[in-house]
């Protein structure tokens, strides 16, 4: 058995124990921890096609820890999603893959066909066309090939302006589409479910989590994250003062030479639209105390938020997460 | 794991068990677009030093580009997010922000100050501890610092602080910050907050927002963040009665059925008497569940899961509570109603009643006036109009489990939901019930259902015979009837005749007319049914929705649907009352299967077909099915 096959399993077995924690959970994270799941059990509750969009990142990884606590000591009652671009890192699908059987839930994996067939990826066809075709529509698709009517995201509202007026349950049209100036209002905890055939909702259990809490909760609950989030040189090419990682052949290296650089990623995506950052926190200790000091924020690594002001409003109005 | 890793580990840990401590403040800033209340926040984000630098950079940027200060930054177009609302220099919708200092987590929503947008302030406001309220000092109290008020007021808030900005256009005057604030107490007598922390402040320099500032050395109170950091707000919940929204019954085995939610209020421990608000059934707390271990109490604010000693009847929407301090359970209360939806809010409409796990129809019976917002008057209204506040009186189709919002924000409160469009049009804070005898649905009655059956000997039961006139639904329940009474069963029949000449001699036949004869027949048969008898009910019943609506008012199992069926010519020919001659001729009208629709049933509990058998075959078969579905022993 691998290391990390080692470590999900250990983490899932302590998840099915219900064993107490060794150190109380900090107030505000106890607070926050509730109220996702609160969220959480409504869905459950009111929706017959729920599920969970799992996109292996920290966010992801936090979001899946509490869906299995909501339940306790049932299972979640709702599969899980994965909608694959194709680009991801390879430890990316590693790690889905062996926290998905040592959990033992129902994974499920999109890849738009079409998008696969037209050979869409972001070197030939640009971050907007590939997030376009293998991102959004590949995420419609799988919502109307499973007929999901509520879907759980992972996002934050910290992470980016237009998302600071995201609701936690946010409606969609059958299109998918969304409309910043039509929002349902949304009073106390008492959320509005009430869909028609074909429309659905996103909801977001985590959106008054900051990044930092995120990092705390899982050092915290010692929650397993992709390796990747720890430095360790990896071969890099700087790119328009971005470092991107050379993880597999795809990579059109022009005559450039990667060089062996000790990186992190403190947000994880496609591999050529995820920049790393040069640091030396090699652990989940370090990585907090970084934060704790860190002067740039995370999306700052995500290339697509940059192809022009307002982006990701655009973005989300055509269906993106 | 090594020692210096370990000792990294506590470390961190240490640091960040620090900034958690006081747990999480959320606060509402009200002001109008000029108070400077993005500034505020802006400034509290950059003090607190919540900014990256590429945020920072981007800041810079947009100032230059959207930006009203100069060359200064513009720290409220941190705030303003959609770009509709960037170009148009206001911001129009709820956002959050997210702060921390070492003390406490603060979350902010940041709420507009235009008249149009109450519903956006009361949305933040709902769920904030405190309000901070605007003043631009050179302007003193202006009517929406009064509107402001009010709304945080009736949203429940209880602490304000009251801060005076924009001072360094005020000569930092401390007589000027004394009259405002007078000026401001005088008004906010009647509002009942429980504490007002006034704070003269310029936002844009940073004076008194996380230092305290030379200019202003004559203020000896807080700055604005001390203050926030430790004001104890939002403690009344856990002190308050303990109330259980349940939210998902958890059942993953046979072993193991707990009830999923998060506490309300107050507390609850192991052994505890709960209730069950709507039904009064009774249990004691076995186990708190959690993942992380079973507790010994849980408290307001905490998701666990409830086991109980004992098997009683829970369902989502229930709400669970110490049996000596139950909540109301009423379908008739007094509410103040926010309206959020350009269509406007007439009385005698349905609406969606959303109150916790509970979702029922509700219409809103009286609105007794509106409030001026602005001068706290009462103004006669037929309708509520967008952003308008009233008291209102509702009736809901189910009773529902509340407390007055004063007492309690959580099970006090609610939402309208539009029936047709699903849209979240109106807010509910609710005051009192409308019926003193409340309190009597907290008594379950020692003689039960269950009870009166077992004295009858057979289980109760609707038997509803729908099809066309002719087709035998009389006959056949005549005989059935008969057939139970021999067997020593009790009985009782509802038709036409016994039903339209007196109950619902009022009832015509218009399409309205028709839905409520088949309602109240629905529940006739429901009380028989609760008295323990087996209810024959014919009626042609033509359309699905209304067998449906009397379906849904029994216990599982207790509603079987009997098609009594036979081809439209053969009924013409029987035509026993001669209707279908009176049809023909055109003296009656939507006579159904006729010239009106018959919905036929898509799965009945039993279909016969008394063209092809005998009418006493058919009543056999339905007694058969009584006696296979246990009906006829216990």
């Amino acid at each position: 058995m691998s290391d990390l096959v080692q470590r999900l399993e250990a983490y899932a077995e302590t998840l099915r124990s219900g064993r107490p924690r060794a150190r109380p959970l900090s107030p505000h994270l106890k607070a926050l921890e509730a109220e996702s799941i609160h969220i959480m059990r409504e869905v459950a509750a009111e929706f017959e096609r729920p599920v969970m969009l799992y996109s292996i990142g920290k966010d992801s990884s936090v979001m899946l820890h509490l869906a299995m606590k909501a339940f306790f000591p049932s299972r979640p009652p709702f599969p899980f999603q994965h909608v694959d671009t194709g680009w991801k890192f390879r430890e990316m699908i590693e790690f889905r893959d062996a926290l998905a059987a040592a959990l033992g839930i129902e994974l499920r994996v999109h890849r738009n066909p079409e998008g696969v067939a037209r050979g869409i990826g972001p070197f030939e066809h640009g971050s907007n066309l590939h997030t376009q075709v293998m991102k959004t529509e590949a995420l419609r698709q799988a919502m109307d090939a499973h007929k999901y009517d509520a879907a759980f995201g992972g996002a934050r509202r910290d992470e980016e302006k237009s998302r600071a007026k995201e609701r936690v349950f946010s409606f969609r049209d059958s299109d998918h589409g969304w409309d910043p100036r039509n929002q349902r209002p949304e009073l106390w905890r008492t959320f509005n479910t009430k869909i028609r055939p074909g429309e659905s909702i996103r909801v977001f259990p985590l959106s008054n989590w900051t990044e930092l809490d995120i990092w705390q909760y899982i050092l915290e609950e010692d929650i397993p994250i992709v390796p990747l989030y720890f430095a360790k040189p990896r071969p890099v090419i700087e790119d328009g003062g971005q470092l991107l990682m050379v993880d597999d052949e795809r990579f059109p290296l022009n005559g450039r030479e990667p060089e062996m650089r000790t990186v992190r990623f403190r947000t994880l995506g496609c591999y050529p639209l995820t920049a790393a950052v040069e640091s030396p926190a090699a652990t989940l200790e370090e990585i907090v105390v970084e934060m704790l000091t860190a002067r740039t924020s995370e999306r700052s690594g995500r290339l697509i938020d940059h192809d022009e002001a307002g982006s990701m409003e655009k973005k989300k109005r055509e269906g993106y997460f | 794991m090594d020692g210096a890793a370990s000792s990294l580990r506590e470390k961190t840990l240490a640091r960040l068990t620090r900034t958690g401590s006081k747990g999480v403040l959320r606060f509402i800033t009200c002001g109008s677009v000029d108070d400077g209340k993005s500034t505020l926040i802006g400034r509290l984000l950059y003090d607190s030093k919540m900014l990256f630098e590429d945020q920072v950079a981007t800041l810079e940027k947009d100032s230059r580009k959207h930006g009203t200060a100069g060359e200064e930054i513009d720290f409220a177009l941190l705030l303003d997010g959609l770009e509709a609302e960037r170009e148009q220099g206001i911001t129009i919708d709820v956002a959050y922000r997210f702060f921390a200092t070492e003390k406490r987590k603060f979350i902010v929503a940041d709420t507009p100050g235009h008249e149009q947008y109450t519903r956006n302030m009361a949305t933040g406001a709902s769920t904030a501890d405190l309000a901070i309220i605007l003043i631009d000092a050179r302007k003193g109290v202006l009517p929406q610092t009064l509107r402001h008020s009010y709304i945080a007021s009736i949203m429940g808030i209880r602490h304000v602080v009251l801060a005076v900005n924009k001072m360094d256009l005020a000569d930092h005057s401390r007589a000027r910050f004394h009259e405002i604030v007078a000026k401001y107490l005088e008004h906010a007598d009647r509002l009942g907050f429980e504490t007002i922390t006034p704070i003269p402040m310029s936002a844009r320099y940073g004076d008194n927002i996380t230092a305290r500032s030379k200019a202003l050395s004559w203020h000896d109170g807080p700055t604005l963040l001390g203050h926030l950091e430790q004001v104890d707000a939002g403690s009344d919940l856990l002190s308050g009665a303990f109330r259980f929204p349940v939210q998902w019954v958890n059942r993953p085995n046979l072993d193991f059925r707990g009830f999923s939610g998060a506490v309300a209020s107050g507390s609850v421990k192991v052994g505890d008497e709960i209730a069950v608000a709507a039904s009064g059934a009774t249990a004691k707390i076995a186990r708190i569940v959690t993942a992380d271990g079973d507790l010994d109490e849980a408290k307001a604010g905490e998701a666990v899961t409830l086991t109980l000693d004992r098997e009683i009847d829970i369902a989502r929407g229930d709400v669970l509570a110490h049996s000596d301090a139950r909540p109301e359970v009423s379908g008739q209360f007094a509410a103040e109603i926010l309206w959020m939806s350009p269509d406007a809010m007439h009385p005698g409409r349905s609406y969606l009643l959303r109150a916790g796990g509970q979702t029922t129809p509700v219409s809103v019976t009286e609105l007794k006036h509106r409030v001026d917002i602005n001068t706290y008057e009462h103004e006669p209204a037929t309708e509520l109009g967008l952003n308008e506040i009233g008291p209102c009186k509702l009736a809901t189709t189910r009773p529902i489990a509340f407390d007055p919002y004063k007492d309690n924000r959580e099970t006090g409160s609610f939402i309208l939901i539009d029936r047709f469009t699903s849209q979240t049009v109106g807010a509910g804070m609710i005051r009192h019930s409308l019926r003193r005898a409340t309190n009597i649905h907290g008594h379950a009655m020692d003689v039960t259902k269950t009870r009166r059956a077992e004295m009858k000997g057979h289980r109760p039961a609707v038997l509803w015979f729908t099809g066309l006139s002719g087709a035998g639904k009389s006959t056949v329940a005549n005989l059935v009837e008969r057939r139970l009474a021999e067997r020593g069963c009790h009985t009782y029949s509802l038709d036409g005749d016994n039903v339209r000449h007196g109950l619902n001699k009022d009832l015509g036949f218009t399409e309205g007319d028709r839905v409520e004869n088949i309602r109240r027949i629905g529940e006739v048969a429901k009380l028989f049914a609760d008295a323990g008898l087996i209810v024959t009910c014919s009626f042609i019943s033509p359309f699905r929705a209304e067998r449906a609506m009397v379906r849904e008012l029994m216990d599982e199992g207790e509603f079987i649907e009997v098609f009594v069926d036979a081809p439209l010519e053969v009924c013409m020919a029987r035509d026993p009352k001669g209707l279908y001659a009176k049809a023909q001729a055109g003296e009656i009208k939507n006579f159904t299967g006729f010239d009106s629709p018959y919905e036929a049933p898509e799965s009945p509990e039993l279909h016969v077909k008394t063209a092809d058998i005998e009418a006493e075959e058919a009543a056999e078969r339905v007694i058969a099915m009584l006696r296979e579905t246990g009906r006829l022993g216990l």
